[in-house]
């Protein structure tokens, strides 16, 4: 092995303990472990389309990434839709309270897409989905706090017919 | 949509005299001002005709008194003058605006004196002034106007803006209207409606009854037309309304979400954000001709757009470098050019009426401010710090900044507010503005009277 492959595996091994030591700082700040990273993960708001079916995911500050825990509410939303090809929905994105407003209308309709193209990957027909950005004109918890906003960062899929 | 007959009757101007000699008195108002200057302003002096004419007409006991108030406020509130009270004044009002003591008003310290008088002339409302320069002893200005009763405040305001004009040699910004976003209700269902107010908060009217959520209303130059965003029918889309007709329709056919709006400097334009797949681009819409533009085409978050005085260059906040940044660009989408670099994030840039700076939103380390750079983005200035505040929008006359303000709530949701504030170039002088409900997204209109 030369220097510089040596160099980088080292590099690499920092880089992955730095990483893992952040996580671990940032869940030592944990609100009840409801929150990870910066993403809630509780189901204090949370409806559901049908029995196990929950009806919306949640978002990290300024972020539109869908989280496994996301994508796996996502897989169950559409799994459902597919076996009820009647039913529409339309996806409604929202943001905290802590950005602009027109940015956070524009958040909020990134998220929602984010939403849908995750559900078309899972074969719901993109003619079923509407979206709808409320920004932060909507939130669910009116609080100003990290566990509120985290829990206003969200996409809620609401049936439409 | 509830019509609104905006009243913008013609107030007849009539000078009488500007004295153009060199006057002892001035106001500088580049610099904060520490030392507002002390000014009296006499009550407006009207006969007994008139006083028993304007009650009938107006219910109002003493009008000349009253636009005195409008004067004086005005006056106060620009942080620029001190209107010393009344009570000190030794001479009567209709002496005083015929030929003032001057030593009777330098021994109360005043440097400038307002006198005036209101007559009823063919059921109309006179109003004469003049602006005396006490240390001087000699008159400045004085001017009289002629228009229907109704309109007595704007009168008022007419005034403060000829002596803000005639002491700082600049153009006021008190003859004009706020539109904003009057706000009720509880946080999670706020209830929104678009208001027009005085620049002082008196004579509010609501443009929409709140059935429908709406936001960021903007004036067009001749403040005749708003263009806002309303969640009519639950379709975000930016509207236009005709203020006198009360007539709205949708801007352009787009198949999402369009949002954003303001208008070009000549009026003829309206440019606005539209959201689709989750990327929002800025586009343009020509108001006669129908004609759609795109001026941006990135996969991020382009939107808040503001165009200079001149239509030559457009000002956004996008996410292209990963973080909301504030760029310029020429008015074609050409030469896209990043001009925020400080620590933090920046939003709503709003180009100077003057032309010389961008007012902006910045959030850094969990802190809102509102701040200016010049248009190159270098001399970044920070004005105000807070929990949150966002959105400025320039007085008429490029000195005066107002923006919407709101408090931290518990974690019940109680303690919200949100209102607006003002604040000067210079960083001082911010004032909360009067308004009848919670209010946000104000935007100043230009001057009603040029």
């Amino acid at each position: 092995m030369n220097l510089s492959k040596i160099l980088k595996n080292t590099f690499l091994v920092l880089l992955l303990s730095i990483v893992v030591s952040a996580c671990a700082t940032k869940k030592t700040v944990n609100i009840d472990s409801q929150i990870q990273g910066d993403v809630y993960t509780g189901t204090d708001t949370v409806e559901y389309l049908a029995k196990g079916v929950p009806d919306r995911v949640f978002f990290a500050t300024n972020e539109s990434i869908l989280t496994t825990m996301s994508r796996d509410t996502l897989r169950k939303q559409a799994a459902w839709l597919r076996e009820n090809p009647s039913v529409n929905v339309v996806l409604e994105g929202h943001a905290d309270e802590r950005g602009t407003r027109e940015y956070n209308l524009a958040l909020g309709e990134r998220r929602a897409n984010a939403a849908k193209d995750y559900l078309m990957t899972y074969g719901v027909s993109a003619d079923r989905i509407s979206v709808i950005s409320y920004g932060k004109e909507r939130p669910v918890d009116s609080g100003s706090n990290p566990l509120s906003w985290s829990k206003n960062r969200r996409s809620v899929t609401v049936k439409a017919n | 949509m509830k019509k609104f007959k905006l009243i913008l009757n013609t107030i007849l101007i009539l000078f009488i005299s500007i004295s153009k000699s060199y006057s002892l008195v001035e106001v500088d108002i580049t610099r904060g001002n520490l030392n507002p200057l002390p000014i009296a302003v006499s009550p407006l002096f009207q006969d007994k005709n008139s006083n028993t004419f304007f009650k009938k007409e107006l219910n109002i006991e003493d009008l000349g008194s009253e636009i005195s108030k409008v004067i004086e406020n005005n006056l106060k509130q620009s942080g620029l003058f001190n209107p010393l009270s009344k009570e000190a004044f030794l001479q009567k009002s209709d002496i005083a605006h015929l030929k003032p003591r001057f030593e009777d008003w330098a021994l109360i310290k005043s440097q400038a004196l307002i006198t005036g008088k209101v007559t009823a002339v063919n059921e109309k409302l006179k109003v004469e002034f003049r602006l005396w320069d006490v240390l001087a002893g000699r008159e400045m200005l004085a001017l009289a106007f002629t228009t229907v009763p109704s309109n007595w405040r704007r009168v008022g305001h007419i005034i403060t803006d000829k002596v803000y004009q005639r002491l700082t040699g600049e153009k006021g910004y008190f003859d004009t209207r706020i539109i904003y976003v009057s706000e009720e209700g509880l946080k999670t269902k706020r209830i929104k409606k678009l208001a027009i107010m005085d620049q002082d908060g008196f004579n509010t009217k609501y443009l929409t009854l709140g059935n429908e959520l709406v936001l960021t209303p903007r004036f067009n130059p001749t403040n005749q037309m708003v263009t806002y965003l309303s969640y009519f029918r639950n379709l975000p889309r930016v509207y236009l309304l005709d203020i006198e007709t009360g007539i709205q329709e949708v801007v352009g056919d787009f198949p999402g979400m369009t949002f954003a709006p303001r208008f070009s400097p000549d009026g003829k334009k309206i440019i606005m954000s539209f959201a689709k797949d989750g990327n929002s681009d800025i586009y343009t819409m020509d108001i006669e001709n129908r004609i759609v533009e795109r001026i941006t085409n990135h996969p991020s978050i382009d939107t808040s757009p503001s165009y200079s005085p001149d239509g030559k260059f457009i000002t956004f906040n996008s996410d292209r470098s990963g973080y909301q940044q504030i760029y310029v660009m020429k008015s074609d989408g050409s030469n896209v050019k990043r001009i925020s670099f400080g620590k933090g994030l920046y939003g709503t840039p709003v180009w100077s009426p003057r032309g010389d700076l961008i007012a902006f939103t910045k959030l850094h380390k969990g802190k809102f401010y509102i701040g200016v750079m010049r248009v190159d983005g270098k001399g970044e200035r920070l004005l105000t710090e807070n929990y949150y505040q966002e959105a400025p929008s320039w007085a008429p006359n490029g000195r005066v900044l107002i923006f919407y303000r709101e408090t931290k709530s518990n974690d019940k949701g109680e303690g919200f507010t949100a209102k607006l504030w003002s604040i000067d170039l210079t960083g001082y002088n911010e004032r909360m503005v009067n308004t009848e409900t919670d209010a946000s997204d104000p935007s100043w209109s230009s001057l009603l009277s040029n």
